[in-house]
């Protein structure tokens, strides 16, 4: 299967890393997490070709794994809004936000809504009563 | 060559399952063709881990990006809003969302009461025994009282309120607004051997449950065991005609990619606002060298597809977040005239809960509220499953303008020229579209919501196509008259979304189907004088 070679694997896991860092406040790991970047790897699917173009203009004065952080934040800073980094971005939002830790640590179950689904409350249906007391809105014609 | 049927369907959507089940009692030959397949609810995205990611890829509301092979291009380059929809049976009814509010009395009275468009051939009573039984047959829940309508009740009770439904209605009263739990097609109770909502609340990309009335699970077991043959993986290229005149039948791809021939003594088109304009379009002939049933010139004109003003605001607890079907409340505040403002005609405001962990992530880092880095944390926490929003639907008006044509260079995978839309915003629908943000920014305002924002129109929101062939009773300005019929031809009907004289400001397969049904309803009442 097409994939991302190594280096563009390197700076990729960078640019993760940039956009989702760990947090030990909030207890959770970063984008770069090793499972977490397995599973982008694994996704890229249709997004290979905006994958490769958005890091290959990331990696035009050289590898973005290697640039100092100042210059790493400016360069990914200046792309962040052209059309493929956009399609990265999403993919790296999508595989961490179904991370199992990840998920936990937002109060959500880590499971596809299907066959469990949610439960919501009825609410109170008194509220609806100054609207029933209202006369038609409607126009006839 | 195929048997000859009587009745030949094109399309087994919203429309095309209504009709086929309609004229099913009439033990005619009824034949539909459809260019999708039949979904399998096991694979809906919400059995999966990755069911917020296949939004993006095999489930994509567009087709554009979606291609897969039912699937036909529409260049809609030319739009500041883009075509949405699905070909499977059951058709776009896979997608929708199932809120399903009827249009209003005044809606088909657009002309004698504000002067512009036209008015229909029919009226709100005509349809209204066709809603009730479409109501029946789509199962819909919803609350009788509501008083932006003419008495009506609903086989199923309404949706719960849920935090963000009691905190939007609490908000509507103190501004003194109308407001109203919606008609829904998800099941709030086992209805009809479908199970009820358990809120898996990915409704928009198929029900895994079965609880949202898609028709392929409603009108089509009832009409397949009513003997009607649902032929799949067949898309129609054309429409041919005899010496006559007369439709003969339809050349179409099979699912192998081999071309047939099938003929029919009727023909009904039922493949929406876009795909049939483009089939009329394409069946061109020495008596139509502009489209089939297009003396009028008007097949594929007056496209409206309801700008949606979608705002969004985040309060300061949690509320239902996506844990609850999306859209449970609409108010019809601004629905009718008003000469006060500084549009004619007017929207509802579908309101709605929040959005999945992924959708909340990927829509506020492209606007910007998500950062990246060490903030990215704290950022996301204050807004997972704290959004509430609504989408004003407004009224788009018929604009010739605005139109389907065939693209001259883009083809589908049978190598049949695809659509090509040209439309553009009024300055009717750009001020309504501002006074929908306005008043949702009031009310988001009322409800305690900051940090608010959304879309103005919603892009991909060409989800209700509507007018390409209207109907009326004179054949130099509509396509059909009032009953369905071609003025051109007369064993060809239409019964979808093509048909609207005007969109009204609600979302319309309620509408469609009632329609779908009252046609069908009128050729079972003239069968012996069909072509008269
Ligand atoms: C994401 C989304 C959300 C929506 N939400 C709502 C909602 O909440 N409420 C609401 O009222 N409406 C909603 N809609 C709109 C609703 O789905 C449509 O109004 C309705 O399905 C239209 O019915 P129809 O019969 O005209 O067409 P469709 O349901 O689109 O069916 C047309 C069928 O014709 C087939 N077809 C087309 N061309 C050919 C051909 N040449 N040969 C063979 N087959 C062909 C197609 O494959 C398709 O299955 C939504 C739509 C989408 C996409």
């Amino acid at each position: 299967m097409d994939t991302l070679n190594p280096s563009e694997q390197r700076d990729l896991q960078r640019l993760a890393a940039m956009m989702i860092p760990a947090s030990a406040e909030y207890g959770v790991p970063g984008a770069d997490d090793p499972a977490i970047f397995a599973d982008i790897i694994r996704s890229l699917g249709r997004d290979l070709p905006s994958a490769r173009a958005a890091l290959a203009a990331l990696a035009e004065g050289g590898p973005f794994a290697d640039l100092a952080a100042e210059k790493a934040e400016a360069l990914a800073a200046s792309l962040r809004t052209t059309p493929d980094l956009l399609v990265l971005h999403r993919l790296v939002l999508l595989c961490y936000y179904r991370d199992d830790r990840v998920m936990r640590s937002l109060g959500q179950e880590p499971r596809p809504p299907f066959p469990k689904g949610h439960v919501v409350e009825q609410g109170d249906w008194s509220l609806l009563d100054p609207v029933r007391a209202r006369p038609p809105i409607w126009r006839p014609a | 060559m195929a048997d000859p049927v009587d009745v030949l369907i094109i399309g087994a959507g919203a429309s095309g399952a209504a009709v086929a089940w309609s004229l099913a009692d009439t033990r005619m030959r009824i034949l539909c063709l459809e260019q999708g397949g039949w979904m399998k609810p096991s694979e809906y995205p919400s059995t999966g881990r990755d069911w917020e990611a296949r939004q993006f890829g095999d489930f994509h509301i567009s087709p554009n990006v979606r291609k897969l092979p039912a699937d036909y291009p529409i260049n809609d380059d030319n739009s500041p809003i883009k075509i949405v929809n699905f070909n499977a049976v059951g058709g776009s009814t896979i997608l929708y969302a199932g809120h399903f509010p009827r249009v209003h009395p005044s809606d088909f009275r657009v002309r004698s009461l504000d002067g512009v468009a036209d008015d229909w051939p029919i009226d709100y009573a005509t349809l209204e025994p066709f809603f009730a039984e479409n109501d029946r047959m789509m199962g819909v829940s919803g609350l009788a009282g509501d008083p932006a309508y003419p008495a009506k009740s609903s086989p199923m009770p309404p949706l719960p309120l849920g935090k963000s439904g009691a905190r939007l209605g609490a908000a509507m009263n103190r501004l003194g607004w109308h407001w109203w739990p919606s008609d829904s097609t998800l099941a709030t109770q086992d209805y009809e051997g479908r199970a009820r909502c358990i809120n898996l609340a990915h409704c928009l990309y198929g029900c895994a449950q079965g609880a949202k009335a898609s028709t392929d699970i409603t009108y089509w077991p009832e009409a397949l065991r009513a003997g009607v043959e649902l032929r799949t993986h067949c898309r129609v290229r054309e429409i041919t005609l005899n010496e006559h005149g007369m439709a003969k039948g339809v050349v179409y791809y099979d699912e192998n990619g081999v071309e047939q021939f099938q003929a029919a003594e009727v023909v009904i088109v039922a493949a929406n606002g876009v795909g049939t304009p483009r089939l009329l379009l394409n069946s061109v002939s020495g008596k139509f060298p502009n489209g089939l049933a297009n003396s009028s010139g008007q097949v594929g004109r007056n496209l409206m597809l309801h700008p949606y003003a979608q705002t969004y605001g985040y309060v300061d607890e949690p509320l239902d977040g996506n844990h609850g079907p999306p859209l449970c409340l609409w108010s019809h505040e601004f629905y009718e005239t008003d000469p006060s403002r500084d549009f004619v005609r007017g929207y509802i405001f579908q309101m709605s809960r929040g959005v999945g962990a992924l959708t909340e992530a990927i829509t506020s880092s492209a606007a910007g509220r998500l950062p990246w880095g060490a903030d990215h944390h704290r950022v996301y926490r204050n807004l997972l499953n704290h959004r509430i929003g609504m989408a004003a639907i407004c009224e788009d008006l018929p604009e010739a303008h605005n139109r389907v044509t065939l693209d001259p260079v883009l083809k589908d995978g049978n190598g049949i020229p695809a659509p090509r839309i040209d439309y553009t915003l009024s300055e009717n629908s750009r001020r309504m579209l501002a006074h929908g943000r306005a008043r949702a920014l009031d009310i988001l305002r009322e409800a305690g919501a900051t940090n608010c924002d959304g879309e103005l129109p919603i892009a991909y929101a060409g989800w209700h196509l509507l007018g390409t062939a209207r109907m009326g009773d004179d054949p130099d300005n509509s396509v059909v008259n009032s009953w369905g019929r071609s003025h051109d031809v007369r064993n060809l009907f239409i019964v979808d979304g093509s048909l609207f004289v005007t969109s009204g400001g609600v979302n319309p397969t309620s509408t469609i189907q009632a329609l779908a049904l009252y046609v069908a309803d009128s050729m079972k009442q003239r069968l012996a004088t069909l072509f008269d």
